[in-house]
């Protein structure tokens, strides 16, 4: 078997044990080679669990600036003994293993097509160092001093980048550089010309940033002007309100009274945390909360009062695995259906579907704008994927001129020079009424908030027609939102294409390299990237517009695309379902493998027709 | 409950406060609870406190859950902001508008079904907060509206009026608010508007949770013989602790007391409580002796009401997040948002 030779191009898994120390090191290895201008995408695949179970990172190396996974792997960094028949087992062929050679195993473990590049790490570590917490922890800058030298990795990046991480903790820098000297020089010495993998210095990172989704998202709270977060811990979310308390600590402090020009609440559950959101929007502060499935199911009454009594709210849906408990820690795109259709009775909720980290802080602070501007719950529709990694992506974009929307409220010099308020009459058109905040005017503009059935002016009345007048302005209210939202991407095929795909989210990175690669096979295919819900009307002249069109998603029952039948009316037989729901993040190798398969198909099909 | 629309017009001769409101500036719309219900005098009791302090109507936000008592909110201080939320969740939704704008006076309205079954964590955890605010239980030990089930404050032994005997323990509010630790908790009776007006107003100038349970006989569901939440059953059992005289910060203290027998507490804001002892055994100062007091009067049969627990220097919740003096409402984009160099300095650091 031939060694796989590449450049620039290649995926290495690390493979730990949780709570071993692992993350740190694999992070420097992910953010070396970003030093050396190539491009990474990487991804964390962990356990429910703080120590002891299974864990991966997967760092996908790609020259071309590829920023899904691509599926296979050619280097696996085998640590964990729990899980090494499988990890050995998934290794491409022609690919390569680094494992802990300080024992001897029995040829059956190892693999006849991959090159072995075997490291005695414990045995190494056990020499060097004398306390056994660090003998386990030096374990892994060791591996990586190690591919650093197969992979030509430049050792000054990375003793840079250690000196970075442990600034103003300098007693660690020296036995870290210790560590991964000892790794690098034992591949110079011992595995000379052994690996075909390599990295080569170019500029293909730019000036990109490279964060992860729930920071990103903080980091949007911040700047859209978020002045209250009340939350419940919950993965994959939970970061989102402790990055948005680390950099208001930073950003929002008073300078003279060093007050906070912010509050961060941990509720006693999801259902107190969106009764804060609502209570502090109601009253004009800019409020959010983070959440994830369970989170948001425990919500859904809230919703249903925020979408009748229009209180806005941003509310952070990091998904994960469903349904249940699921999977915790895997991602998934499951809860489109309970996030739009929130509450019992008939609602509807605008979600917006950011494609990482940039989109996740560009959406977190136009979903402020948005739910203020339409006076209702906005969700931005992150998942695991896009929150818990880092991703490479373009810098955050903040125009100099740019105001917040603080939408239709009423002030009380407004209500002074006479104008008509009613809490909930249509005076625009738009079917977005006029608010105003308690505390505003002696004997003008209070109203009652209720999610009983109310009239113009928000009194209570069980009168049918009145209901039904608030219900149909509710509908023209969601068309309204329909131009406001974030409107798709579309990227049409080089030549007429017959077939579409549809997609969203953290699907995007894989779906573009798929694309490429499906050009290249011959296979013309027109593409568009959803980005909110409700959907605007070119989602529906893109999709009459093909004889049928792939629509690829992240979970079972094709959620989306259940969404687009039942709001535009669409002929379900026109949609061909790409699903990827195994919990861990699409592959560009799958998407290509499946619609590839699919046109292969229908071309047979057509010539034996 | 009567149908016909208030009148605007009101006697030339109304007294007005220091505002130039009347009595009639406080009300709200029309009551639709059945005639002679408890919660009807406590919305005229929460009028009464509101013209006696000379608060701005507008500057009071009102909030409730579900139920009869949550309906309340409608009746009175018709300019104030109202918020009627989901069942069980007033709590979160003031503490969240609290959050917003820390300058208004939060009032939370709430019942035995919605503050001990279905909001029992709500109302712990935001006590727990020391959210500034006043929380009214009106407590009839009955839910109402769907017709006459138990509540969770209803004694064991105690009959329903459809001849069922509730097997399950009572939980006692005024109890767990002073272990959770509210620094304002007193227990009234609708039925005397003598006894709950100060409680009301020192509970509205009580800078901290202050938590009120009034029992509030349900005339329709649960004012019969058997039940131990009936006018006739609590005028027999009321054990009033104190009888409490609320002195604005400006005026003097010139009523002369009889030493030994009156408590005088100065609060925060300058205002001075006046306690008339009435059990000489009572300290409202500390929260061991009250709560023992609390279980032996409870162990006697008996319905301790008055002013149980009060800390004259509260910390809130604002005091605990450290949030700046302003309202967060009114900051506006240049203090909320950090800008686009700053966000260029951010993104450096991600590269």
């Amino acid at each position: 078997m031939q060694p796989i030779s590449a450049t620039n191009d290649f995926v290495v898994k690390f493979a730990n044990v949780n709570g071993s120390g692992s993350a740190s090191a694999n992070e420097l290895f992910a953010r070396a080679v970003l030093r050396m201008g190539v491009p990474v995408a990487s991804r964390n695949i962990f356990p429910s669990n703080i120590q002891g179970l299974p864990t991966w990172y997967e760092v996908r190396v790609s020259g071309e600036g590829w920023l899904g996974r691509r599926g296979g792997v050619d280097l696996m960094v085998a640590m964990n003994p729990q899980t090494w028949d499988k990890d050995v087992a998934s290794i491409d062929p022609g690919g390569y293993l680094l494992y802990d050679s300080t024992k001897p195993l029995p040829a059956a473990k190892l693999r006849k097509d991959v090159t072995l590049l075997p490291v005695p790490l414990t045995e190494m570590c056990n020499r060097a160092y004398s306390d056994p917490r660090q003998r386990q922890l030096f374990k892994n800058i060791t591996y990586i001093g190690a591919l650093a030298f197969l992979l030509g990795i430049e050792a000054t990046a990375v003793q840079w980048l250690i000196a970075e991480q442990f600034e103003g903790k300098e007693k660690l820098i020296a036995p870290n550089l210790q560590a991964f000297n000892l790794g690098y020089d034992y591949a110079r010495e011992h595995l000379k010309n052994a690996c075909l993998l390599k990295l080569a210095r170019t500029d293909k990172v730019g000036n990109r940033i490279f964060i992860g989704g729930n920071e990103a998202a903080a980091l949007g709270c911040v700047w859209g002007g978020a002045a209250v977060c009340a939350w419940y811990p919950i993965t994959p979310s939970t970061s989102v309100a402790e990055y948005f308390t680390k950099h208001c600590e930073r950003y929002r402090v008073d300078p003279v009274s060093k007050k906070n020009r912010y509050a961060v609440v941990q509720a006693e559950d999801e259902i107190a945390a969106i009764g804060m959101v609502l209570g502090a929007n109601w009253n004009g502060a800019r409020a959010f909360t983070a959440t994830s499935g369970p989170g948001i199911s425990l919500m859904q009454e809230f919703f249903g009062f925020a979408y009748y009594a229009e209180v806005p709210a941003v509310v952070f849906d990091v998904q994960r695995g469903g349904p249940s408990t699921g999977m915790p820690t895997r991602t998934q795109q499951s809860d489109l259906l309970l996030a739009a259709y929130a509450g019992h009775g008939d609602t509807k909720h605008v979600l917006l579907f950011p494609e990482d980290p940039r989109e996740a802080f560009e959406f977190a602070a136009a979903a402020f704008d948005l739910a203020e501007r339409l006076q209702t719950p906005v969700f931005v529709m992150s998942d695991l994927d896009i929150a818990m990694n880092d991703w490479l992506c373009k810098p955050f974009v903040w125009e100099k001129d740019r105001k917040l929307d603080r939408g239709k409220v009423m002030t009380a010099e407004d209500l002074e020079a006479g104008k008509t308020f009613g809490r909930y009459l249509d005076v625009d058109g738009d079917a977005i009424p006029y608010r105003t905040l308690p505390g505003t005017h002696p004997t003008l503009g209070a109203y009652f908030t209720r999610g009983s059935s109310h009239d113009g002016q928000a009194r209570y009345t069980e009168e049918g027609t009145l209901y039904v007048a608030g219900m149909q302005r509710l509908l023209k209210k969601f068309e309204t939102a329909k131009s406001l939202v974030p409107q798709p991407v579309e990227r049409s095929a080089k030549e007429k294409a017959k077939h579409g795909v549809i997609y969203y989210g953290s699907t995007s990175g894989a779906m573009n390299e798929a694309l490429d690669t499906l050009e290249r096979q011959g296979f013309r295919l027109d593409a568009l990237r959803v980005r909110a819900f409700p959907f605007p009307e070119n989602v529906i002249d893109f999709i009459n517009a093909h004889e049928s069109v792939f629509l690829v998603e992240q979970n079972r029952d094709a959620q989306l695309q259940k969404l687009l039948v039942n709001e535009c009316a669409i002929d379900p037989a026109r949609f061909i379902s790409i699903l990827h729901y195994d919990g861990t993040p699409i592959t560009a190798r799958f998407i290509t493998g499946t619609i590839a398969d699919r046109l292969k198909l229908a071309k047979a099909k057509e010539a034996a027709e | 409950m009567t149908y016909i629309t208030k009148p605007k017009l009101h006697h030339p001769g109304l007294a007005t406060n220091k505002l130039g409101f009347t009595h009639r500036d406080y009300e709200g719309r029309i009551s639709t609870l059945c005639a002679g219900c408890g919660h009807d005098s406590i919305s005229a009791a929460v009028i009464q406190a509101c013209f006696e302090l000379d608060i701005e109507p507008h500057r009071v936000a009102k909030l409730s859950g579900i139920g009869c008592s949550s309906k309340t909110p409608d009746y009175f201080l018709g300019q104030s902001h109202g918020f009627n939320a989901v069942h069980g969740r007033m709590p979160s939704v003031l503490t969240g508008a609290n959050l917003a704008n820390r300058e208004l006076i939060y009032l939370g309205v709430s019942g035995d079904g919605d503050s001990a079954s279905i909001g029992f964590g709500q109302f712990v955890h935001c006590l727990r907060r020391g959210v500034n605010m006043v929380y009214i239980c009106e407590n009839n030990g009955v839910y109402g509206l769907t017709k006459g089930q138990f509540s969770a404050t209803a004694d064991k032994g105690s009959k329903a009026k459809s001849g069922a005997i509730n097997a399950d323990s009572p939980i006692d509010l005024v109890s767990l608010a002073i272990m959770l630790g509210a620094t304002f908790v007193a227990r009234g009776f609708s039925g005397d508007r003598k006894q709950l007006v100060p409680l009301i107003k020192a509970a509205i100038t009580h800078q901290g949770s202050a938590v009120l349970d009034i029992i509030s006989p349900c005339v329709t569901f649960n004012n019969h013989a058997g039940s131990t939440k009936s006018f006739d059953f609590v005028r027999a059992h009321n054990e009033a602790v104190n009888r409490l005289d609320y002195v604005p910060a400006e005026k003097e203290i010139t009523v002369d007391y009889k030493e030994g027998s009156t408590e005088i507490v100065r609060q925060h804001d300058g205002s001075v409580l006046k306690l008339a002892k009435l059990r000489s055994d009572y300290d409202p100062s500390s929260r061991v002796a009250a709560l023992a007091h609390l279980q032996d009067r409870q162990e006697a049969g008996e319905i301790a009401t008055g002013l149980l627990f009060l800390d004259p220097k509260p910390e809130d919740l604002h005091g605990h997040l450290n949030t700046i003096d302003a309202p967060l409402n009114r900051l506006g984009q240049d203090e909320l948002c950090p800008g686009a160099d700053a966000l260029e300095a951010v993104n450096a650091e991600y590269r």
